[in-house]
């Protein structure tokens, strides 16, 4: 018995040195700030020295609060695993970057991807009465009576990149990528190029997922449209490059002709893209395939550059400056022109990238 | 059908891939019977009972039962339903439930079970068998022997007609095997008819009323137990007529080298975490000796000690008057001792693998991780010792676990002897053996000797040893209580001192 | 006459009594389905790549080149099996921080490397050694704390990819050296897919080692009976913990294709679910998962019917997120057949078949 229970004592000892060793990936853990800092140095160092997209807003605003009341704006954030995707990654370090004590922010973290794992830290944030919480739901439902306990608490809310299905009243602003948006730039892209034939391999993302049911139905809808636009495949890849490389490997091997790759995300459209080469398949501009992602990850830029890809689709993740704004606001005892504040997002063209882009809105 | 006939087994055949396991057998069981089934291990003895019980399904014959006519039986269902009731050898509970949860267990029918009346009522019927367990109690904190009277009190209680017990005293020590045929007198005078299978003798004439016979898979015959004798019996089983058991000592003389007074080995104030006191111990070579006491007197535990089997804690140990350190197993079988353990099943055999491979295991593993025997190497050996043993396997490819016991006992036996131990530690090497294995384990410890192995010998059958061991340790309460040799070797003697008395 | 037949009659017995039976079984009904639908499914064409050297490719071709990490892994994983009776649900999670530490010595911790910080071999070595700590990690919970092993692996499964994703600050490094993708395409000339070759050294290593060591013997005596592996001189706690080196080190060989497929990894995806193909792999090679007595060669071929199995659905378009639903069919139909009942019907049926040949004759 004695030496069960030391084997579950040493165990469970393990398990959390090895998830403290994750460092800022630890689910659900609530860190502050300043810890959070030192654990992530060398990425967030990174991320403030390249220069944001939003820049101009940043230095006034910041010596803006921490001079008018010396007092610091508690935040509690509730975020999704920053290792789900390069996305959420930016977006992290966006958020951690934005929110320090220079900033005039005490600001606490919290990670998920499970729905109720993210309530029961919302609670602890409540109870702990953050000034504004910040969310980025992993799902859209069951919401209403944790965001209520905050309205009566006095604590405004703010949704950061996900909505969620509860009455607009529980929440002060919501800050959106306009995913069918995005999906449309892109189609509207691919109808600019006036092919003769458009054969797409449709490589989609996770079924259901805001993002996917977004950038398919731009696609879905002018394929239905257009006598000679066609789907040679559409098969969700969940968002993994070596699925993808597997669908694409598929349709090489059937022998069936197609000239363009619409993945819905960078890491798809990788993975197309390699099991491409194999086949000795030409892609990017002037050659057989053009290749579409989304997301504007870094290295994805770079490919785009190098005319290796044709197109990619931004997803804005840096909502930080768009939130600091809207706390601003509040503070200063404005009002919002808007609950629902959809950002800006580009689509990239092979031919026109420059490496200036790629520094400014690779993630 | 007799009118006094409970059950009627007609003409059963069954035989699987190469074997004939029953051959035109027939057996009948009376009300308020207690019928022995005999027979060497492979007889057929078995392989009769799980036709009875559904486990196996026959290939052809007959099964009547007095009330219901023919029958037919598929699976243990059909038998219980039928009224026919098992207690194996090897328990059948659920160790991790409680002692009345395994009494009522799977036959709830589907209702809703009342605990507290089931607990009441298991209560009650263990008191009536005098069974020292308390109902609420979970099974796996009871000795072995409880839990086999359990199993026999839940049978009991399905009102059974027709109660199997396979091998049910292997585990039980004199008194419980006492107040187990208590319990079947108990039962027989109510009028249960008992089929009793077991490799005692001296059970057999303490309890049955009539003995059928089964040899090769065929009927010898059935004989009412005062027309027959012990060596008739034993003629009977074995096939040929054959001089007394006990005659076997002295046959083959002792070890007379030169060296036969050096000890081979010694330990003193040895002692091993499983609750054993601090002891001494030596063997000479060519000795035969032996410890003996009660179960649970700690005679396993001393030579699991030996072997290292069990953490050492204490003690030093000399091999040839030369201190060597013995920690582990593989430790022990380098300085060439060996040691054939109590439990076969959970301790012995390696169940899956095939006959070949559990001969050669302790040698290789003694050869080194590195060194694997050539298929030609372990087939030699395989063969040598299967046939220098007699050992009765389809080939040496067979999964030891599809042999009868006697001979997985050979095999592990075989294991050991292959390692060319100058020290052989059995214990409980005839546990649930038939008779003509039994004679031969003996014979074959007593050849050994001469030829120089120190062997220790442990067996719950006094007779036994005495017909084997020049040298017995014997043991009380986990601690040595006294030595007998020479004249002191009788069963009175070790009888008194295994209960403390001074002499007799 | 007769006799051949009575031979016949054995060979089928001892065909269906044999562990490769069901997965060779299910490896012709999936080619004949093929077969049936597109003869064109068995083409192999020798075609060029885009750095223009000729290589094979084919559904075929594609089949041995994807089963390659399932292949490799079930060899490990059959062993865990077979000796500690569970299996390792953590093997996805230990290929991303294996590949993870394979990256950070070859891109030096920056993300966007012009060269390789360091020779591939040395970033292959390391990743080896990692692997092989989180096997070792696994092996010591279970062999000598006596976890059940589903459980203690549970915790690198849950804690790999976030230790992977710490290992390169986040980042995702792409490897600059084209020479690192032919661990996963082509070697420049030769048409086969290398990672052909790499399970075939793996294959040859294993059974060399099977061979001239007592490794499947020890890991099998311990699997069916500890106590006994003992009483014998085998150090159970030490062969369990062997067992999860051993597929530590599968797991870094596994990680070195799947980064060099890609160049790079995406923690959270890579090798995602490939735990639970490796444990059907093993299933499906009629291995106990209880553990016990094991035939390798029938859990690597059941490794290439899993993969089979992908490549054909993906064939008939069926939507990927749905491939589980169609592993689950092979997993009920795999209990079934395997279930020894079953096993006595089908050799009785074989026993008719024969007879009433016979009959005809």
């Amino acid at each position: 018995m004695k030496r069960k229970l030391l084997s579950i004592v040493m165990a469970s000892a393990m398990t959390l040195s090895l998830v403290a060793c994750g460092g800022s990936s630890t689910n659900t853990a609530t860190e502050t700030a300043s810890t959070e800092e030192k654990t992530e140095a060398p990425a967030a160092e990174e991320k403030t020295e390249e220069p944001a997209a939003e820049e101009k807003t940043e230095e006034p605003a910041a010596e803006d609060t921490t001079a008018s009341s010396g007092k610091l704006i508690k935040v509690g954030i509730i975020n999704n695993d920053p290792n789900e995707s390069g996305y959420r990654t930016a977006n992290d370090a966006d958020l951690k970057a934005r929110f320090t004590e220079e900033n005039g922010y005490d600001a606490s973290f919290a990670y998920s991807l499970k729905n109720d794992e993210q309530i029961a830290a919302a609670q602890t944030f409540i109870q702990d009465e953050v000034d504004y919480l910040l969310l980025s739901a992993a799902d859209t439902a069951g919401w209403d009576s944790v965001l209520k306990d905050a309205q009566d608490a006095g604590i405004k809310v703010i949704l950061f990149d996900r909505t969620i299905d509860a009455d607009e009243s529980l929440y002060e602003a919501s800050i959106v990528s306009d995913m069918a948006k995005e999906g449309q730039t892109a189609v509207d892209w691919l109808a600019g190029q006036n092919l003769e034939q458009v054969n797409v391999i449709h490589l989609q993302g996770v079924m259901g997922s805001a993002a996917q049911q977004g950038r398919s139905g731009a696609l879905n809808d002018k394929v239905a449209a257009e006598d000679n636009w066609n789907i040679v495949t559409q098969q969700t890849a969940e968002w993994n490059a070596e699925n993808a490389q597997q669908i694409v490997q598929s349709v090489i091997d059937a022998g069936t002709k197609f000239n363009v790759i619409y993945a819905e995300n960078d890491d798809m459209a990788k993975g197309a893209v390699a099991a491409l080469d194999k086949a000795n398949i030409s892609h990017g501009v002037g050659k057989d395939v053009i290749v579409m992602g989304f997301d504007c990850n870094k290295w994805a830029l770079e490919e785009l550059l190098a005319q290796n890809w044709n197109y990619d689709g931004q997803c804005n993740p840096f909502q930080s400056s768009y939130i600091d704004e809207i706390i601003k606001t509040l503070e200063s005892g404005g009002t919002l022109s808007e609950k629902t504040i959809i950002m800006d997002e580009k689509g990239f063209d092979a031919e026109t990238i420059t490496q200036e882009d790629v520094d400014n809105y690779g993630i | 059908m007799n009118d006094n006939r409970v059950l009627e087994m007609r003409g059963i055949n069954k035989s699987f891939p190469g074997v004939k396991a029953l051959q035109n057998v027939d057996f009948s069981l009376n009300k308020g019977e207690i019928h022995a089934l005999m027979g060497e291990n492979g007889a057929g003895k078995s392989t009769l009972i799980k036709v009875l019980t559904g486990v196996y399904t026959k290939d052809a014959g007959t099964i009547t039962m007095s009330d219901a006519g023919e029958v037919q039986i598929h699976s243990p269902q059909d038998a219980q339903k039928c009224g026919i009731s098992t207690v194996y050898q090897e328990i059948t509970l659920c160790p991790n439930l409680t002692v009345a949860e395994n009494m009522y267990i799977g036959r709830g029918e589907g209702k809703i079970t009342n605990w507290k009346k089931m607990n009441e009522d298991a209560e009650k019927l263990l008191k009536s068998l005098e069974i020292p367990a308390k109902a609420t109690q979970q099974l796996a904190n009871c000795s072995i022997a409880v839990q086999q009277m359990v199993a026999i009190a839940r049978a009991v209680d399905m009102d059974c007609k027709v109660l199997i017990l396979d091998e049910p005293t292997s585990s039980l020590d004199e008194q419980e095997v006492e107040k187990l045929f208590g319990l079947m007198r108990d039962l027989k005078n109510r009028g249960v008819g008992i089929i009793f299978v077991t490799h005692f003798l001296d059970q057999v004439y303490e309890v049955c009323d009539k003995i059928t016979v089964l040899r090769d898979g065929q009927l010898v015959g059935e004989y009412e137990i005062k027309e027959l004798p012990r060596v008739k019996l034993v003629a009977k089983m074995l096939g040929k007529e054959m001089d007394d058991l006990s005659d076997i000592k002295g046959e083959g003389g002792t070890y007379e080298g030169k060296d036969a007074d050096e000890k081979v080995f010694e330990a003193s104030e040895l002692q091993s975490n499983a609750g054993i006191k601090p002891f001494d111990f030596y063997i000479k070579k060519g000795e035969v000796n032996g410890f003996t006491g009660l179960l649970g007197s700690g005679r396993s535990e001393c030579v699991r000690a030996i072997f290292g089997a069990d953490r050492v804690i204490k003690g030093k140990v000399k091999m040839h008057g030369k201190e060597v350190n013995i920690s582990k197993p593989l430790d022990a079988m380098k300085n060439g001792i060996a040691y054939l353990p109590e439990d076969r099943k959970v301790d012995g055999i390696i169940g899956d693998l095939s006959v070949r491979e559990n001969i050669i295991l302790a040698l290789q593993v003694l050869k080194g991780f590195f060194k694997p025997f050539s298929k030609a190497e372990a087939n030699a050996f395989a063969d040598e010792y299967i046939k220098k043993l007699n050992i009765k396997t389809a080939s040496a490819d067979t999964p030891i676990k599809s042999l009868s016991g006697g001979n997985q006992q050979k095999v592990i036996l075989a294991r050991w002897l292959l390692m060319h131990p100058e020290y052989l530690i059995l214990d409980e090497p005839t546990r649930g053996i038939d008779v003509g294995t039994k004679v031969d384990i003996q014979k074959l410890v007593l050849e050994l000797a001469k030829e120089g192995m120190s062997v220790t010998f442990i067996s719950s059958e006094t007779d036994e040893m005495l017909r084997t061991c020049s040298r017995l340790v014997v043991m009380r309460d986990r601690k040595v209580v006294g030595e007998l040799s020479g004249d002191d070797l009788t069963q009175n003697k070790i009888m008194s001192t295994i209960a403390g008395e001074s002499s007799v | 006459m007769s006799k051949q037949i009575n031979n016949n009659e054995s060979f089928l017995k001892r065909l269906v009594g044999n562990q490769l039976f069901i997965p060779l079984i299910a490896l012709i009904l999936l080619a004949v389905i093929n077969l049936i639908n597109d003869p064109g499914f068995f083409k192999i064409t020798l075609g060029t790549n885009n750095a223009g050297y000729p290589v094979f490719s084919g559904y075929l071709i594609t089949i041995l080149d994807y089963g390659s990490e399932l292949g490799i892994l079930a060899i490990g994983m059959t062993l865990v099996t077979a000796a500690s009776g569970g299996q390792d649900i953590s093997v996805g999670a230990t290929i991303a921080i294996a590949g993870s530490a394979m990256l950070r010595i070859l891109c030096g911790g920056t993300s966007r490397p012009t060269e390789i910080q360091a020779p591939i071999i040395v970033a292959f070595l390391v990743a080896c050694v990692v692997g092989m700590l989180c096997g070792a990690f696994n092996g010591i919970l279970v062999a000598v704390f006596k976890i059940q092993p589903m459980i203690a692996t549970l915790i690198l499964f849950t804690a790999g990819r976030s230790i992977a994703a710490w290992i390169n600050n986040n980042e995702l490094p792409i490897v600059p050296d084209p020479k690192f993708a032919y661990f996963g395409g082509f070697i420049p000339g030769i048409p086969i897919p290398t990672t052909v070759f790499i399970v075939i050294a793996c294959i040859i290593v294993i059974a060399l080692v099977l061979k001239f060591t007592n490794l499947g013997l020890y890991t099998q005596a311990v699997g069916i009976n500890e106590n006994s592996s003992r009483l014998n001189g085998i150090n159970p706690t030490f062969i369990k913990f062997l067992t999860f080196v051993i597929l530590g080190l599968c797991v870094a060989v596994a990680a070195l294709i799947k980064v060099s497929r890609l160049s790079t990894i995406n923690y959270s995806v890579i090798a995602k679910d490939i735990e639970m193909d490796a444990i059907l792999a093993v299933a499906l090679g009629g291995n106990a998962l209880s553990g016990g007595k094991f035939n390798m060669w029938a859990s690597i071929l059941g490794a290439y019917v899993i993969q089979f199995l992908t490549t054909t659905l993906y064939k008939f378009n069926v939507s990927s997120d749905a491939l589980a639903a169609y592993k689950a069919v092979v997993v009920i139909l795999l209990v079934v057949f395997s279930a020894p009942k079953v096993r006595e019907q089908m050799g009785q049926l074989g026993k008719k078949l024969g007879s009433s040949k016979k009959g005809v004759a």
